[in-house]
């Protein structure tokens, strides 16, 4: 590292939301013609840091400096800006509607009143002939491919004055062959003296493009390194930590399922909405008695596979079957009727009803089973809902009360007594113990094993290695809408798994 | 069911309530009171005009019934509206929806004049229904089919059928009487909903009421009503629960469509017994103001509608005691409207 | 066809068409910035009344445009504030407007029913606010799309928060867009009332508002072909009297139908499209359909 002072430098900045920790930074910095990588997993805390850097969030204690080393407060992007500080966000702050050229007016403080588009156009001509942006300035930026979009991003902050450039995850949105022109942009920013803060989750990207790379766990830097001491070993072990003795308790010993075929995929091809991933060539099967667990960084597919599964998602190719039966193209309903249960990752967006009772939601979903005349045979739903909420072991909740006051844990509770209600065989777990608190979490885990006892078939899809390893009977990685690996309980280690879900230069 | 009334009666009680209450009332009369200060600007007693109106709607069975005669079609426009929003669904097609109504039932009546009114009352209740039913049926279909949102649709085929009605009066079903100006023949008396003694109050009253009376049953205590409420409340869990989205919009909108049809069939035959133009004064607008204000309760609607119906007297009064335009009481009413979305801000959609 | 009876069409059409243009492009600046009025008619009655009312009042029929277009912006910050300060709905409150429009103007214009006043005066043919409807047109178009505030107007009807993030305050460029909105819509409807018919009646504008949010639709919330629209849409009923003056004898009824079909039949193509040309924050409002 250079000598000259660095263009921004941090310290001490911590940032809390609630009662999580999201950020304790005890130094940064980025110098004039560097890159340096921020590395880590998800809620490591790589984009709250940069967010702050840019302005976008208030720390509660930080002190900051630029160029000449004086001390800055930065209180809104417009701060930041002014400081020569950019950054392009995963879900670029552009307007579709709008052209290429009035996107890059918006954020340009100092144009005329009458913006002449034309003189503005020929300013941003040698940029984007820089950044090989080709497009024509007139169109609307919803036309334009999302790397082409990102590259307006830059233009737009490049324009703007930034000599700082922080870049959150600019690859989770490109097609691989895009990825090697931003890598050639952001050598040749480098080259003219910018700063670029790129922060990412993929090992091999750090490998081709930083000067440092810092790694952050937990909301903590917990190491620098320069590129040529960082090795894939090194930066795994502490994006990941040392193996925990946890590991060692990996169930080695525990039978394979022999169970029916609840569930197989052959072949699933799906189609993509906007803004979602597309799975590829995916197949898997799971039996009776088994739980499968998907590990993979969020946003590789994992809630495209389990609405897919549920009948949400339309499968473009493939077969999917249900016990044997052809289920591809059986509508939600059925599938419900036929045994499955879903428990979604965000109960209150997707699972329940804010403004209904609980009773009321609990009555949902559940077809035609309650049927009395008009209405509903409101006694027997309560039976049985107190039936299940009894095997749970759940606390009960108030009836009448509007599932809008009940707390995120009693949410999820709400939505597993229903859904467990009446016995499914199959389970599809999105995510299911993100924002309980550890007890219910461990319950809830508890809850798994015992219905896989009971000869439940069960797809767990968790962020989380420890509870897939403590739970799985196998484990299947995806990325990038593919499975990029599966594993027996014999290696279910971080250091195994790891790669895989970021995707090193081997398993690229 | 007894320990619901029980619940829905102390409900009425609680301070928050009593809260509300109070509001209302102080709402009313700072509307009252600014309404007043405009009329003396022009010269006009306003004291004068709210007693008379009271005298004459509380202590004059005409005046009162007349409330009744203006409060009926407000009922139903305004279920036109709050059956859909439960859905989250917006429907300002009253308008339309009412003239179609209304030409439908013409049809019959006109087509088959000779049949006995027991048949041919029916008969022109049901196209009715289906007038206005069929009318909002398009933007249900377009709506369900994501194509196009149901307010813009609405709102442009509300220009659309007064067109048609206009249409059909100056051509097909013009009346060969001279008149000042185009309608169609008379209903003979078979086509007219019967009317309460010597007053005006007519049966279209009670099909708003049992109109009314089923949204409310249908809301709370059918299954429909719950996977209804379910939809407007979290449309994407009511799709992953297997609810049918996108029948529950088709049937909701062409249901409401026919309500307000009704409407309109009440208003010609009862009413005009014939078809003419400029049917409706803004009923169907009148109801979507009456649904939102009354939060799509049904003691709410029947309480909003019969408020309109005594702010509209007033304007009655206004004009005939002291020659104020009836026009006016659109003022009073844009008053105190513009009162409650001040205070009440974000609370509705 | 014969050629003066196409002629009277068309003056009919230009006549008939400016005050529905006015009212047009201030409704599309309105919804630009994301905010739908539907108590436009409202806007153009109090215009019309109160355009009507100074006209008489002072004898300048110049001066009673200009008290109609501030009687215009008084009435939309009304109902900018009810709608961006305190977040009503868009809806209820244009209707709220509405009636506040059809009774103010009934006050408003009720000593001056049957006043003789001198209207604008014409210059071949048209009065000054024909002649300046095209220009103001293409200025709207101007304004929108070359200048500052028209960029952030239009942002601010795709993505307020995005237009906040540049350090803007959206609500202060959509209170300024229903000035303007207002402005137009009262000039509009003193058009009627000060130049074309020189009288002034209850509800004469005849739904014309309700036509112009239509109108907007059909013009794609482009000022430039709300200039073809508003001639279309006011110059149907004098189409069918040339087409009738030619043997061809079509309902004006069914002729005033055709714009709002029309209307229609464009939207359900753009949905089939996914494409829509409406402000994407508008659209949420307004046009929604996920």
């Amino acid at each position: 590292m250079n000598s000259v002072p660095p263009l921004l430098q941090a310290s001490g900045v911590v940032k809390r939301f609630g009662p999580l920790l999201a950020n304790d930074v005890a130094e940064f910095a980025i110098g004039s013609g560097e890159v340096v990588a921020l590395l880590g997993e998800n809620g490591a805390g790589k984009s709250t840091l940069c967010k702050i850097l840019y302005g976008y969030y208030r720390p509660d204690a930080g002190k900051f400096w630029v160029v000449a080393g004086q001390p800055v407060t930065i209180a809104s992007p417009h701060d930041a800006r002014r400081l020569g500080i950019g950054m392009v966000f995963q879900n670029l702050s552009l307007i579709p509607a709008l052209s290429i050229w009035e996107n890059v007016a918006l954020f340009l403080e100092d144009l005329p009143w009458a913006i002449g588009p034309a003189r503005l156009r020929r300013r941003m001509q040698a940029l984007a002939e820089r950044l090989r942006l080709s497009a024509d300035p007139r169109l609307p930026v919803g036309r334009l491919s999302v790397g082409d979009r990102q590259k307006v991003e830059i233009l737009k902050q490049l324009l703007a004055g930034a000599r700082v450039l922080i870049l959150d995850e600019p690859t989770k949105v490109l097609a691989p062959q895009e990825c090697d022109g931003l890598f050639r942009t952001i050598a040749e920013l480098r080259a003219e003296g910018h700063g670029i803060v790129y922060i990412t989750h993929k090992l091999h990207e750090v490998m081709i493009c930083a000067d440092r790379v810092s790694v952050m766990r937990h909301g903590r830097i917990v190491g620098t390194l320069a590129r040529h001491d960082a090795s894939e070993a090194t930066l795994l072990g502490l994006m990941f930590g040392d193996p925990s003795p946890a590991d060692a308790l990996a169930p080695s010993s525990r039978p394979a399922a022999t169970g029916a075929m609840a569930l197989e995929l052959d072949g699933i091809a799906s189609v993509p909405e906007a803004g979602a991933t597309a799975l590829h060539d995916l197949s898997l099967t799971l039996r009776s008695g088994e739980i499968l667990g998907v590990a993979g960084v969020s946003g590789n597919g994992q809630r495209e596979l389990a609405e897919l599964i549920l009948g949400l998602q339309r499968a473009r190719r493939g077969a999917k079957r249900l016990w044997g039966e052809d289920a591809t193209h059986w509508s939600p309903v059925r599938i419900r009727a036929a045994g499955v249960a879903s428990i979604p990752e965000d109960a209150l967006a997707s699972a329940i009803v804010p403004s209904l009772t609980v009773r009321e939601n609990l009555a949902l979903g559940n077809g035609r089973r309650y049927r009395a005349g008009f209405g509903l045979d409101w006694r027997a739903l309560a039976a049985d809902m107190e039936g299940s909420r009894a095997r749970l072991n759940f606390p009960p909740l108030p009836a009448d009360a509007r599932a809008a006051v009940l707390s995120g844990g009693n949410q999820q509770r709400l939505v597993l007594t229903r859904e467990l209600a009446h016995e499914p065989k199959l389970v599809v777990a999105l995510y299911p113990t993100r924002g309980l608190d550890r007890r219910s979490a461990e319950a809830l885990l508890g809850l798994f094993g015992k219905l896989r006892a009971a000869g439940v078939a069960l797809l767990l899809v968790s962020e989380d290695l420890d509870e897939l390893f403590a739970l799985s009977d196998r484990l299947i990685v995806l990325r990038d809408g593919r499975i990029a690996g599966t594993f027996l309980p014999t290696s279910f280690h971080a250091e195994a798994v790891g790669p895989c879900m970021v995707g090193t230069a081997h398993a690229a | 069911m007894q320990r619901d009334l029980a619940m829905n009666l102390h409900g009425l009680a609680t301070p928050a309530a009593r809260q509300r209450a109070w509001r209302a009332l102080a709402v009313g009369l700072a509307g009252l009171g600014l309404f007043a200060l405009l009329l003396i600007l022009d010269g006009k007693d306003p004291l004068r005009a709210y007693r008379d109106t009271l005298i004459y709607v509380f202590g004059n069975t005409y005046g009162f019934s007349e409330l009744l005669v203006r409060m009926t079609p407000l009922l139903l426009t305004s279920v036109a509206v709050a059956l859909p929003s439960r859905l989250g669904l917006i429907n300002v097609g009253g308008e339309g929806q009412f003239y179609m109504g209304a030409w439908l039932a013409t049809a019959g009546a006109l087509a088959v004049p000779e049949l006995p009114v027991w048949l041919l009352l029916p008969l022109m209740t049901e196209l009715g229904f289906v007038g206005g039913a069929l009318w909002a049926l398009l933007p249900g279909l377009l709506r369900a089919a994501k194509l196009v949102n149901e307010t813009i649709s609405t709102l442009l085929l509300n220009y659309v059928a007064p067109l048609i009605v206009s249409f059909f009066i100056f051509g097909p079903w013009r009346s060969a009487e001279s008149s000042s100006y185009p309608q169609s023949p008379a209903f003979t008396d078979a086509a007219r909903l019967p009317s309460l003694g010597s007053t005006r109050i007519h049966l279209g009253l009670l099909y708003g009421l049992v109109c009314l009376a089923l949204y409310g049953w249908l809301m709370s205590r059918t299954r429909w009503g719950l996977e209804m409420r379910a939809i407007g409340g979290n449309a994407e869990a009511s799709v992953r629960l297997g609810i049918p989205v996108a029948g529950y919009v088709i049937a909701a909108m062409a249901v409401a469509g026919g309500v307000a049809g009704l409407a309109g069939m009440g208003e010609v035959s009862a009413i005009q017994g014939r078809l003419v133009a400029n049917l409706s004064p803004g009923y169907g607008y009148m109801g979507f103001l009456v649904a939102w204000l009354a939060g799509g309760s049904t003691v709410g609607i029947v309480v909003m509608a019969f408020l309109f119906a005594v702010v509209s007297s007033v304007g009655d009064i206004l004009q005939i005691t002291q020659g104020v335009p009836y026009a006016v009481v659109n003022l009073l009413m844009a008053i105190v409207l513009f009162i409650v979305l001040a205070e009440r801000g974000g609370a509705r959609r | 066809m014969s050629a003066s009876f196409a002629a009277a069409a068309l003056v009919g059409a230009i006549l008939s068409g400016t005050s529905l243009l006015y009212a047009t492009l201030g409704e599309l600046v309105g919804e630009r910035a994301g905010i739908v009025n539907l108590g436009l008619e409202g806007i153009m009655l109090i215009g019309a009344a109160v355009g009507f009312a100074a006209t008489s009042l002072t004898g300048d029929p110049y001066l009673g445009i200009a008290a109609a277009a501030l009687a215009g912006v008084v009435g939309n910050m009304l109902f900018g504030y009810v709608v961006i300060t305190r977040h009503a709905n868009q809806l209820a409150a244009g209707l709220t407007l509405l009636f506040l429009g059809f009774g103010a103007s009934a006050l408003v214009g009720r000593p001056f029913i049957g006043a003789i006043i001198t209207g604008l005066p014409r210059y071949g043919g048209f009065d000054a606010l024909v002649w300046l409807a095209v220009p103001t047109a293409l200025l709207l178009y101007w304004l929108l799309f070359r200048t500052r505030w028209g960029l952030a107007v239009r942002a601010v009807g795709e993505d307020p928060a995005a237009v906040f993030a540049t350090g803007r305050r959206p609500e202060l460029l959509q209170y300024q867009a229903l000035a303007v909105a207002g402005l137009l819509g009262g000039i509009g409807g003193a058009h009627l009332s000060v130049a074309l018919t020189l009288s002034w009646d209850e509800g004469m504008t005849a739904g014309r508002g309700f036509i112009a949010i239509a109108l907007v639709i059909f013009a794609k919330w482009n000022p430039l072909w709300a200039v073809v629209g508003a001639l279309t849409f006011g110059g149907a009923e004098s189409l069918q009297l040339a087409l009738q003056a030619s043997g061809a004898d079509v309902s004006p009824f069914l002729m005033n139908m055709i714009p709002y079909l029309l209307t229609l039949v464009v939207l359900v193509f753009w949905g089939l499209k996914r494409r829509s040309a409406a402000p994407a924050a508008l659209g949420r409002t307004f046009f929604g359909v996920e």
